[in-house]
């Protein structure tokens, strides 16, 4: 008999009886969040509470917003999903495509990569949280490894809550082999409680609001 | 072993140490004022934590269904899945694990589990180097100690120390006491070791059975790290922290989240549902979950003490804990500390390592009004007390009767003949108030701090008599 | 129930009569505070019974893990109370053991489980009793006092009774009432506890006698027996000036004019 099966049978001999499945709160429920408030508003509220910086770019151009930080940061090199079209490139920092496997040039990603760009797949507002659920179009350390991270997200992808995101995305069939959900940069109190930035993840967090930002082309 | 037979001197050089007592103290401080201010309103909280209970007490009751249920989507979605009912067991397997990826270094994210089963001992062991990447975990293993905290591993440290302890322990950095210039050091530390190792090891939050996804919550991106760039991620986890929807998930985090650190939501929420799949370009070759009894059967098995399963780990419970914060976390000497400690360390180690932490709370409830899942813990302390002096009908957990000493046993015994016989009662009062100037001036442990006590005049009883 | 307060009760009419339970504590320490408690009473034209052979409720065995021997004490008064008048109880955690402990400690006695029940649902805090049932207005007549309030740990959370505590102090025009920080921290005390675990229980009961110090109260009032002999033993042994009263003898005094 192997360990799983004492396992099983110790839990199985103890007769539990079965309860009914619990009921959620209604702000867990669908629809159930944010009364009152815009979804957009309660975002950028809650990712500037988070030390993420808003761009809303909805009116005007995201690549010149994103060519400006660039610039202002100092940006040299910025890490593209892979087949990601950036044009019209203005001018600003060299661009590269993760377009191979991360063994063949971690290296360079780790050293001198300064920012990395993606698309969240969708956003949940009551949380201010950008949601990548795609790890094919999005690999899962463009988000994590450089030390700053633009988000491009479309607004109209917005749910109001994690509840919600769950019923409306149909993300269980099948499940993505990695869903990451980022609310702000990377942070830590672990030294007598005083915050710090960028502990191991990015240090900067930018979301750039655009409708239909060019998605993936060429 | 770990055990708590020491907590008596531990917890004492603690109480006379006013470093560490101001440190644990604005912690603790920082700590409450920040979940208070994440639960404003007393009814939805109330609303909020009795769906979290019912969630985790749901799961509980279909706990053997569920984990059958996990496995047979984890292994669907490529993740492999180990059963270990010791921490020995669950070692051996890591280090299987491990050997097999040819790894000499396994980067390891937070996880009590890892903790609890000793997992760094037994890798040095197999001549395998454990590095915690967690920034108080690694700060806590360069100093050679534990954790003090399951949420905040260094928080007994100050960062002077941690100053001294980075220019001495880190080639080529010199004394720097700020915060921002240490975590830089960490975090260019311990990026050299994600990019190398072959092996990241995790814990896990919660899972999921329907989907066969494993839940992680962080903020600093480590535990992302150990998960994602390594070829081989080694998930290691208890077997009650199974939920049966993704739908169970968000009001069992965000109580985590709000309870643990007063945060409505962490920087990151990983699901890992699999390997790296074809088209994919990083995620790890290979997931493993090593899924771990360790005594929580045995807990399972008693109606009662099944309550502590429903833990989410949350640490809420020691943070507002009046012992706790006078004494931190190492002197108790288990892995986990304060009051959920008290209950579920007897499961774990039995009641012969840990009786002396069954006596330590002063049954003030604050434990159980803020558990975020609503386990009984002062009720389960007096359960708990009764097995620890053998007075238990039934008792499941090993060591029954451990604290039991004479001296108290016979005190018992004689106040309950005492109070249990009005009319003996009525005699010994008398003589106790009529004879109150022989009331000694040492009373024990009591006059150490306190002024003795001394009987009144007369009792209450013979003027209420009196009054008719 | 150690998850925070049950549901709220529902309170009965005034009654003619009611039992007194003053605590092994209140008996050989502090009478005062117990012919005071039935003073409060009978000022809301209520006869008080005081059945003499009540000892004590049993928490000590409760809370220490000594079921039988605790059982056996609290047996010894489920037959006091034949009436079914309300059991008044000058403790807080006193009344909580009898109220809401009582049924855990006689779970498996079906010999004595209705009584404890039956007794036990008529188990009302003095305070809870005078806001709640008896609807108390207080005429102070005491001069100008700044008091701190200390409630248990078990009754405040368990029943509420900081809540009456403060809204019966409120009713005293001369007494300001000052806010101790930290208030919801145990004192210390903890029955067994403060003896088993002595460093621990000295720690918290000084830095509790500091946080009242630093009130400038000129009293502590307290509805618990227990917390007022450790906090008063640990106040004592400091040196301060600052005392604590039981609240029914601190409320009859200002009625009275005294305190």
């Amino acid at each position: 008999m192997t360990a799983r099966d004492r396992i099983l049978r110790r839990l199985r001999s103890a007769g539990v009886e079965a309860l009914p499945p619990p009921v959620l709160p209604a702000a867990f429920r669908v629809g159930g969040a944010l009364p009152g408030e815009a979804p957009v508003d309660a975002l950028r509220r809650n990712l500037e509470g988070a030390q993420a910086v808003v761009v809303d770019a909805r009116a005007g151009d995201w690549r010149a917003e994103l060519a400006r930080i660039c610039a202002a940061r100092g940006v040299r090199s910025l890490l593209l999903p892979p087949g990601f079209a950036l044009a019209p490139w203005p001018e600003g920092p060299a661009l590269r495509r993760f377009d191979r496997p991360i063994e063949e040039f971690k290296t360079s990603l780790f050293e001198d990569t300064d920012a990395g760009l993606t698309v969240a797949g969708c956003a949940i507002a009551d949380t201010g949280t950008l949601v990548h659920a795609d790890p094919a179009g999005q690999p899962r350390t463009l988000s994590l490894v450089p030390p700053i991270h633009f988000c491009l997200l479309d607004p109209r992808r917005l749910h109001g809550s994690l509840a919600d995101a769950i019923a409306a995305e149909g993300w269980a069939a099948p499940m993505p082999s990695n869903l990451v959900f980022v609310s702000g940069p990377s942070k830590t109190a672990d030294i007598q409680q005083t915050l710090a930035y960028g502990a191991h993840g990015p240090k900067e967090l930018y979301v750039l609001l655009a409708e239909a930002p060019a998605g993936p082309g060429e | 072993m770990q055990s708590a037979l020491n907590f008596h001197r531990d917890a004492r050089a603690v109480v006379g140490n006013p470093v560490l007592r101001a440190g644990f103290r604005g912690a603790m401080d920082f700590l409450m004022a920040k979940r208070a201010a994440q639960f404003p309103d007393e009814g939805a909280f109330a609303e909020l934590r009795a769906a979290g209970e019912a969630i985790r007490r749901y799961s509980l009751a279909r706990l053997p269904d569920l984990l059958e249920q996990l496995e047979r989507n984890l292994t669907a979605n490529g993740i492999r899945v180990h059963w270990a009912e010791t921490p020995e067991e669950a070692c051996a397997l890591i280090i299987e694990i491990t050997a097999k990826a040819g790894g000499k270094l396994v980067v390891k994210g937070k996880s009590m589990v890892s903790e609890e089963v000793e997992l760094n001992h037994a890798l040095a062991g197999a001549g395998i180097d454990a590095l915690e990447s967690d920034m108080g975990e690694y700060i806590v293993q360069l100093a050679g100690e534990r954790p003090s905290h399951i949420i905040m591993p260094a928080i007994h440290k100050t960062k002077e120390e941690i100053a001294r302890l980075f220019a001495e322990k880190v080639p080529g950095v010199d004394y720097t006491d700020s915060v921002d210039a240490l975590i830089q050091i960490g975090r260019r530390v311990l990026r050299d070791k994600f990019r190398e190792t072959k092996v990241g090891l995790s814990g896990v939050n919660v899972a999921v059975a329907e989907t066969g996804t494993l839940c992680l919550v962080e903020n600093e991106g480590n535990g992302r790290m150990c998960t994602t760039v390594p070829e081989v991620h080694v998930a290691i986890t208890g077997i009650e922290k199974v939920v049966e929807k993704l739908a169970h998930v968000p009001p069992l985090m965000t109580l985590l989240t709000r309870s643990a650190t007063g945060q409505a939501v962490t920087t990151y929420f990983n699901w890992i549902s699999g390997p790296r799949r074809p088209g994919e370009l990083d995620g790890p070759r290979e997931v493993h979950l090593v899924l771990v009894d360790n005594g929580r059967s045995g807990a399972y098995a008693d109606p009662r003490f099944r309550a502590t399963l429903q833990c989410i780990r949350c640490g809420a419970c020691m943070n507002h804990c009046p012992v706790y914060t006078r004494i931190g976390g190492h002197a108790y000497g288990t892995t986990y500390p304060g009051p959920i400690g008290k209950i579920i360390s007897p499961h774990l180690l039995g009641l012969e390592a840990t009786a002396p932490l069954v006596t330590a709370s002063s049954l003030c409830g604050a434990c159980g009004e803020v558990c975020p899942v609503k386990i009984p813990i002062p009720d389960l302390l007096i359960r708990l007390r009764q097995q620890s002096q053998g007075n238990a009908a039934s008792p499941l957990i090993p060591g029954a009767g451990a604290g039991r000493k004479r001296l108290m046993a016979t005190a018992m015994g004689l106040w309950s003949r005492l109070y249990g016989d009005p009319g003996l009662y009525r005699l010994f009062a008398w003589v106790a108030t009529r004879f109150r100037f022989l009331a000694p001036s040492r009373q024990g442990a009591w006059t150490d701090s306190r002024a003795p006590l001394k009987p009144a005049a007369r009792t209450l009883g013979e003027r209420m008599a009196d009054r008719r | 129930m150690s998850t925070g307060m049950p549901p709220p009760r529902s309170y009965p009419a005034k009654p003619a009569d009611v039992y007194l339970f003053g605590t092994c504590v209140l008996d050989l320490f502090d009478p005062e505070a117990g012919v005071s408690a039935a003073a409060l009473l009978e000022r809301e034209g209520i006869r008080v019974h005081y059945p003499p052979e009540q000892t004590c409720c049993g928490q000590p065995g409760y809370t220490s893990g000594f079921p039988e021997e605790a059982r056996r004490v609290a047996a010894a008064q489920l037959s006091l109370f034949p009436e079914p008048w309300p059991v008044v109880v000058p403790s807080g955690s006193c009344a909580g053991m009898m109220r809401l402990n009582w049924p855990a400690l006689f779970a498996d006695d079906p010999q004595h489980l209705p009584a404890a029940r039956a007794v036990g649902e008529r188990v009302f805090e003095l305070t809870e009793f005078l806001v709640h049932v008896c609807g108390t207005r207080l005429d102070d007549r005491g001069g100008s006092r700044k008091v701190v309030l200390h409630t248990s740990c078990t009754a405040r959370r368990e029943m509420g009774t900081h809540l009456t505590g403060r809204a019966l102090l409120a009713q005293c025009a001369g007494v300001e009432t000052a806010q101790q920080a930290r208030e919801a921290e145990c004192c210390g005390f903890g029955g067994t506890f403060s003896v088993r675990q002595p460093d621990i229980s000295a720690a918290m009961a000084a830095d509790k006698a500091e946080a009242l110090e630093a009130t400038g109260a000129e009293v502590l009032v307290s509805a618990d027996a227990g917390c007022l002999l450790n906090i008063n033993g640990t106040l004592e042994k400091r040196g301060s000036r600052l005392r604590g009263q039981h609240i029914a003898t601190f409320l009859l005094g200002r009625l009275e004019g005294r305190s």
